[in-house]
């Protein structure tokens, strides 16, 4: 008795009701197609988060004040009850003294009414220094970035996002305009390239970008910082700089050995860890539910395959009148029910993978198909037919020749 | 019980019938004291209370009884599908009475073939692949499978319905596909439970017909439970239970041949019997 020849036996039997069968690889394709999608729908996300990530630098810092806020991506927004303990002087230092960095830029943020004409719009105007789209590598389309001249003297310029630029100035050029923050007027000198959104889906074209001394001055009326990008020489130096400015600030602000920080550094690997851990909870939890419907399909294969024992107990009794041994019928059903819950997961992963191919066109989502995905998936639908196929398959082969057929 | 045998004399027409006495033939079948009990709770239903019985290479033996006399419970000790609660059953010389379940199906497969009363075919399945199922477990080669079965089904006169599945059909037909299957793995013994019961009577001598071939142009041993004497009567030999044990033992003196009545009676077309079925 061979395998080969009982596969082929239960391929005939499958045959006979190819409807049924489809209908039993209905809960495994729906499981494993689920499964698929939501994987790829996941690692797409945490894909795009990376690249953005990346996007804005890998070798870049950011200096924020204030403790570190655990788990958070965008903590350390100031700490403004012991005053600030990060000031401007503590960034030139930065930029002056340490080795490893390139590049400071402070961060000011004030939100503001910004008028042209009769438009207007409000928006978060960001005070930064000349270096900013160097050190977040984000070009000027059109005209220039303000200098560090303007930063000295505090000029009102502003250089405005793609967003802006439509809303304020529909049709027209920009550059050399005139416009009012807040009621104060600003020129704008230039127009930052189309950057697109955020990881967290922010539209950062939505910005408008003034020295952080015109910020601190006219529009919040302090010296405050509360947060500042610096970039280190290289990459690998991010470490390094790391330290280095945790050294230099702890001194200056005369922290005592073991008192804690009262500024957080942070690289973009840390953050990129964070964005990561938010998002394979997402993937590990929306493959949860895929899974659950997995295993719903698996009981359906076995509530399927105990009703075609059930219906089939005469031709299990002719099979065995004829003499097909108990372990041929119950390896027949065996295989039945591994090559349905097989077929359906191949089907589930065809359907899987054209749907996340469609995601991304229909909703705008990206997905990433990963090999793991469908590797897990078939080596579980094929668990699944032996797990919920081996009962049935034993009522089947325990069944007693005679008795089954008589059954009508 | 009656142990003299009365010799029949065969007559048979066309078929000439060169037929060793059944009496010199070695033993296909040897039951020796079989007992069966049911338990059923605490009452105890005896099927069989001690059959003693030898059937020879070649026979053809019909089993008669009232219904309940334990005929179907002594073909299936024969068929190997049960076995005795006591007793001694041997099958072509080899002591059958106490296999296992494995061992009764693998005698099954090589030994017997099967014919029922509702014919038993697997549904949704060609005339050929219900005859090539048994070759299936035997490990036939596809080809010879094919060839057996087409040839098996040639041999029941079903020539060009090798596609056909059971429902497309007659009564009659599909009884001699369930004839084809029993005969394809060339068994020893061939055993029918009321083969004709679910038949017209031309048709019920139609399938007789088929069985007396294989009797006498291949030697086939054959057992046939039927409650109809009319039936019975195409056998050489008969045995009638009662109250599971063997009342009656008797040889036919001039068995009824099937292939003379069908040329009496009135030729009807293969088709027009699968209209009407
Ligand atoms: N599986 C069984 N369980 C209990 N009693 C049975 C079983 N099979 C047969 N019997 C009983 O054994 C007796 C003989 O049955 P059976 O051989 O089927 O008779 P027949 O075929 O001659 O009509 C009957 O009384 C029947 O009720
Ligand atoms: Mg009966």
């Amino acid at each position: 008795m061979n395998v080969l020849m009982i596969i082929r036996i239960a391929f005939r039997a499958l045959a006979r009701n190819k409807s049924r069968a489809a209908l039993t690889m209905l809960g495994i394709i729906i499981g494993v197609s689920a499964v698929i999608v939501m994987v790829s729908i996941g690692q797409g996300a945490s894909a795009t988060v990376q690249s953005q990530i990346e996007s804005m630098g890998t070798n870049l810092l950011f200096v924020s004040a204030g403790a570190q806020n655990v788990g958070g991506v965008r903590g350390g927004a100031g700490d403004s009850n012991t005053g600030s303990p990060l000031t401007v002087e503590d960034l030139e230092a930065v930029k002056r003294e340490v080795p490893s960095v390139s590049l400071v830029s402070p961060v000011v943020n004030s939100r503001a009414q910004l008028v042209a004409g009769n438009q207007n719009w409000s928006t978060q105007v960001q005070g930064v220094s000349d270096q900013f789209p160097e050190i977040r590598k984000w070009a000027v389309q059109s005209g220039g970035f303000f200098t560090d001249a303007d930063v000295r003297t505090a000029a009102r310029v502003v250089v405005i996002g793609q967003t802006i630029a439509d809303n304020l100035f529909p049709g027209q050029d920009a550059v050399g305009q005139t416009l009012r923050v807040s009621n104060m007027p600003f020129r704008v000198v230039g127009v930052m390239a189309r950057k697109g959104q955020d990881p967290q889906g922010r539209d950062q074209d939505d910005a408008a970008f003034a020295p952080y001394t015109s910020v601190q001055k006219k529009l919040l009326g302090n010296t405050r910082v509360q947060v500042a990008y610096v970039s280190a020489v290289s990459q690998d130096a991010t470490y390094t700089a790391q330290t280095q400015i945790a050294e230099l600030l702890r001194q200056r602000h005369k922290l005592a050995p073991g008192a804690a920080d009262d500024f957080t550094v942070r690289n973009m690997s840390d953050v990129a860890e964070a964005a990561n851990q938010t998002n394979s909870t997402m993937t590990v939890l929306l493959g949860c539910i895929a899974g659950v419907s997995l295993l719903v399909g698996g009981i359906g294969i076995m509530n399927i395959m105990l009703v075609s024992v059930t219906e089939r107990t005469r031709e299990i009794g002719i099979r065995m009148a004829i003499g097909a041994r108990s372990s041929a019928v119950r390896t027949q059903f065996l295989i039945e029910s591994i090559v349905l819950s097989l077929t359906g997961g191949a089907t589930g992963i065809v359907l899987g993978v054209v749907a996340s191919v469609t995601v991304p066109l229909l909703l705008g989502w990206p997905t990433l198909v990963s090999t793991a995905s469908i590797v897990g998936s078939v080596l579980f639908s094929a668990a699944v037919g032996i797990f919920f196929g081996y009962y049935p398959a034993r009522k089947a082969a325990g069944l007693d020749p005679i008795e089954a057929l008589r059954y009508e | 019980m009656q142990t003299a045998f009365e010799v029949g004399t065969f007559d048979n027409g066309a078929h000439k019938v060169v037929l060793t006495p059944a009496a010199e033939a070695p033993e296909v079948i040897r039951l020796e004291g079989i007992h069966k009990t049911y338990s059923m709770g605490d009452v105890e239903v005896h099927a069989l209370r001690g059959v003693t019985l030898g059937i020879r290479e070649g026979e053809f033996v019909a089993i008669m009884g009232a219904s309940g006399s334990g005929k179907s419970t002594t073909m299936n000790i024969i068929g190997c599908l049960d076995s005795p609660t006591r007793g001694h059953y041997e099958l072509d010389g080899e002591d059958v009475s106490g296999l296992s379940k494995d061992e009764r199906a693998d005698i099954r497969l090589r030994k017997l073939g099967f014919v029922f009363q509702g014919f038993n075919l697997l549904s949704r399945t060609s005339a050929l692949e219900n005859v090539e199922l048994p070759m299936l477990y035997a490990g036939v080669e596809p080809a010879e499978r094919h060839r057996r079965a087409t040839e098996a089904l040639h041999a029941v006169g079903l020539a060009g319905r090798e596609q056909n599945h059971p429902n497309q059909l007659s009564g009659g037909q599909q009884q001699r596909v369930a004839i084809a299957r029993a005969l394809v793995n060339d068994p020893k013994l061939i055993l029918a439970d009321e083969p004709t019961g679910a038949l017209d009577s031309r048709t019920s001598v139609e399938v007789m017909d088929i069985f007396q071939r294989l009797n006498r142009e291949r030697g086939i041993t054959l057992v046939l439970v039927t409650h109809e004497p009319d039936i019975a009567a195409y056998a050489d030999r008969v045995v009638v239970f009662k109250d599971g044990r063997i009342q009656k033992d008797y040889r036919v003196t001039a068995p009824r041949d099937a292939a003379e009545e069908l040329r009496n009676l009135p030729a009807v077309e293969d088709d027009e019997v699968e209209e009407e079925a």
